[in-house]
C-alpha cells in the first residue's frame, strides 16, 4: 500500500533518476532548486511524461512505461496545489471550489463546497474573486478546490513559498490538520529547510536529479548520508535559531 | 438615390455581420489548435490563413474565382448539382469578406489563448476536467478580451472589403454594391455629393470599430 514511484526522465541535459516509496504519511521532497522535485510532482500528476518507470498508488498503476500505461492527469485522483496556487481569476471563491467537484450531482457539489467553505474558514468570502482576498485565504481556497473531490493523494508544489513567515507557520499547522483529517498520502515539495524538518513524517532528499537520503527528519538530522545532506542540516540549525528568536518577538 | 445609399449601408452591415459570425465560428477553433497543439505543418497552416492579410485582395479574389467560380474546383460541383453559382450574389461578398478578415480573428485570438497562464490549464486538468471543458470554462473566458477585439477588427475589415468582393460579387447596383463598391461607382461617375456622404459614413463607422477594438486589446496586455 502507499505510493510507489520509479522514474527516469531526460530534459535538456538534466537527468532525473529516482525511486522511492511512501505510505499514508506526509513526505517532503527536499533539496535545492533545480534538483528535480517539482518535476517529480508533475510526472506523478501526469502533467509530464517520464521516459521510463512506474507510478502506482494502492496497487493502481497510473503509469508504466513497459506496459504502455499512462493515465492522463484527469484520470489520476490526486489533489494538486500549485506554487502560484493557480486560482481561476475569473471565478469567485465558491466557483473555484465547485470547479474541483467534477462529475458529481449538483446538490452534492454545493453541499460539499459549503462544507469546505465552513471547514476552511472562508465563510463570508465565497462571492469574492481571488484578487479580493488575502494570501492565507487564497491558500485555503486552493486546498479546498484540490480536496473537494476527495482525492487519494495530495501533491503540494511549494504552496507556502510566497507567504511571509507568520503566515507560513500558520499554514504549516493548517497542513498538518488537513493531513490528519483527510488521512491521505501527502507530498510536499520545498526547499525551505525549516519547513521540511518541521512538518514531515519522512524526508526524501534530492540532489541533482538523484535521491541522496530517505528517512525520518530525526534520522536525516542525526546521521546525514553525506556532506551535501549535512550541509542542509547545518543550514537548518541556523534557520531554526533565527526562527525561534523571531517567534519570541511576535505576540 | 437616397434609397440606394440606404441599400448599400444595409448590405454592407448584413455582409459584415454574416461573415463575422462565420469568422467567429471558424476562427476560434483554428486559433485554439494553432495556439495549443504541436503538429507538423502547423506554421504552414498559419501562413496559409494569414496570406489574405498581405496579398492584394485581387489575388485573393482570383483564387476564390478559381475555387468557387462556375468552372472552379468547388464551384463546378455546386453548379452541376444545384444549377446555382455563388458568383455575383451577396453570398460571394460574404465569402470574400470571410476569407480576407479571418486572419485578423485568428491572429488576435491565437495570441490571447497563448497568453493564458499554463498553470491554470494544468490546474483544470488535475481537477479532472477534460481538454474540451477546460477550453470552454478556463481558456476561452480568460482569452475573452482578445476574442472580442478580434471579432470587432474582423467586422471592421469585412465592412471595408473591396477588391476580392468586386471580383467575386461584381458591381451590381441594388444587388451586390456594398458601401466600398458603391463609393467606387459614385466617384467613377462623378456623383460627388453622394460619394462624400458614404465616405464620411464609412470613416466614422470604421473609426468607432477601431476604438472599440483598441479598448479591448489594451486591457489584455
Amino acid at each position: 500500500m502507499g505510493l510507489d514511484v520509479k522514474l527516469q526522465k531526460k530534459v535538456n541535459g538534466f537527468v532525473l533518476d529516482i525511486e522511492w516509496q511512501i505510505g499514508n504519511e506526509l513526505a517532503v521532497l527536499f533539496g535545492f532548486s533545480g534538483a528535480g522535485k517539482s518535476m517529480t510532482l508533475q510526472l506523478i500528476a501526469g502533467l509530464m511524461k517520464a521516459d521510463q518507470g512506474q507510478i502506482s498508488l494502492d496497487d493502481v498503476i497510473y503509469f508504466d512505461s513497459s506496459a504502455g500505461t499512462n493515465f492522463p492527469p484527469q484520470e489520476r485522483p490526486f489533489g494538486y496545489v500549485f506554487q502560484d496556487l493557480a486560482l481561476f481569476p475569473h471565478m469567485t471563491v465558491l466557483q473555484n471550489i465547485l470547479y474541483g467537484a467534477v462529475n458529481l450531482p449538483k446538490n452534492e457539489k454545493l453541499e460539499r463546497a459549503h462544507g469546505m467553505i465552513r471547514a476552511f474558514k472562508l465563510t463570508g468570502f465565497k462571492e469574492r474573486y481571488p484578487h479580493e482576498i488575502s494570501g492565507g485565504q487564497k491558500q485555503r481556497v486552493a486546498f479546498a478546490r484540490a480536496l473537494i473531490r476527495r482525492p487519494k493523494m495530495l501533491l503540494l508544489d511549494e504552496p507556502f513559498s510566497a507567504l511571509d513567515r507568520p503566515l507560513r507557520l500558520e499554514m504549516r499547522q493548517f497542513l498538518r490538520e488537513v493531513r490528519d483529517n483527510f488521512s491521505i498520502p501527502t507530498i510536499l515539495v520545498t526547499h525551505d529547510v525549516e519547513e521540511a524538518f518541521a512538518i514531515s513524517d519522512k524526508i526524501i532528499v534530492y540532489e541533482h536529479g538523484k535521491i541522496t537520503q530517505i528517512g525520518s527528519p530525526e534520522r536525516v538530522k542525526s546521521s546525514p548520508a553525506n556532506i551535501y545532506v549535512a550541509r542542509l542540516v547545518a543550514c537548518d540549525d541556523r534557520e531554526d535559531e533565527r526562527g525561534e528568536s523571531q517567534n519570541e518577538g511576535e505576540p | 438615390m437616397e434609397g440606394s445609399i440606404l441599400f448599400s449601408v444595409r448590405l454592407s452591415l448584413q455582409v459584415a455581420a454574416v461573415s463575422t459570425a462565420l469568422i467567429v465560428l471558424a476562427g476560434i477553433p483554428v486559433a485554439y489548435f494553432l495556439a495549443r497543439k504541436d503538429f507538423r505543418g502547423k506554421e504552414l497552416i498559419d501562413v496559409l490563413f494569414t496570406l489574405p492579410l498581405v496579398l492584394p485582395p485581387t489575388v485573393t479574389g482570383y483564387y476564390l474565382i478559381i475555387l468557387f467560380g462556375r468552372n472552379g474546383f468547388i464551384g463546378r460541383v455546386i453548379y452541376e448539382w444545384t444549377g446555382w453559382s455563388i458568383m455575383f450574389t451577396w453570398y460571394a461578398a460574404v465569402l470574400a469578406s470571410f476569407i480576407v478578415a479571418l486572419p485578423l480573428m485568428i491572429k488576435t485570438t491565437r495570441a490571447a489563448i497563448e497568453s493564458v497562464d499554463r498553470n491554470l490549464i494544468n490546474a483544470s486538468y488535475t481537477l479532472g476536467h477534460s481538454e474540451f471543458n477546460t477550453a470552454l470554462k478556463v481558456i476561452l473566458p480568460l482569452a475573452k478580451r482578445g476574442i472580442v477585439a478580434g471579432t470587432v477588427l474582423s467586422f471592421a475589415r469585412a465592412m471595408g472589403e473591396f477588391g476580392a468582393t468586386l471580383m467575386l460579387a461584381g458591381n451590381l447596383p441594388g444587388r451586390t454594391d456594398t458601401m466600398p463598391i458603391a463609393i467606387y461607382s459614385l466617384a467613377g461617375s462623378g456623383e460627388w455629393s453622394q460619394a462624400h456622404l458614404m465616405v464620411m459614413l464609412m470613416t466614422a463607422m470604421s473609426g468607432v470599430f477601431l476604438y472599440i477594438a483598441n479598448r479591448y486589446t489594451k486591457r489584455i496586455i
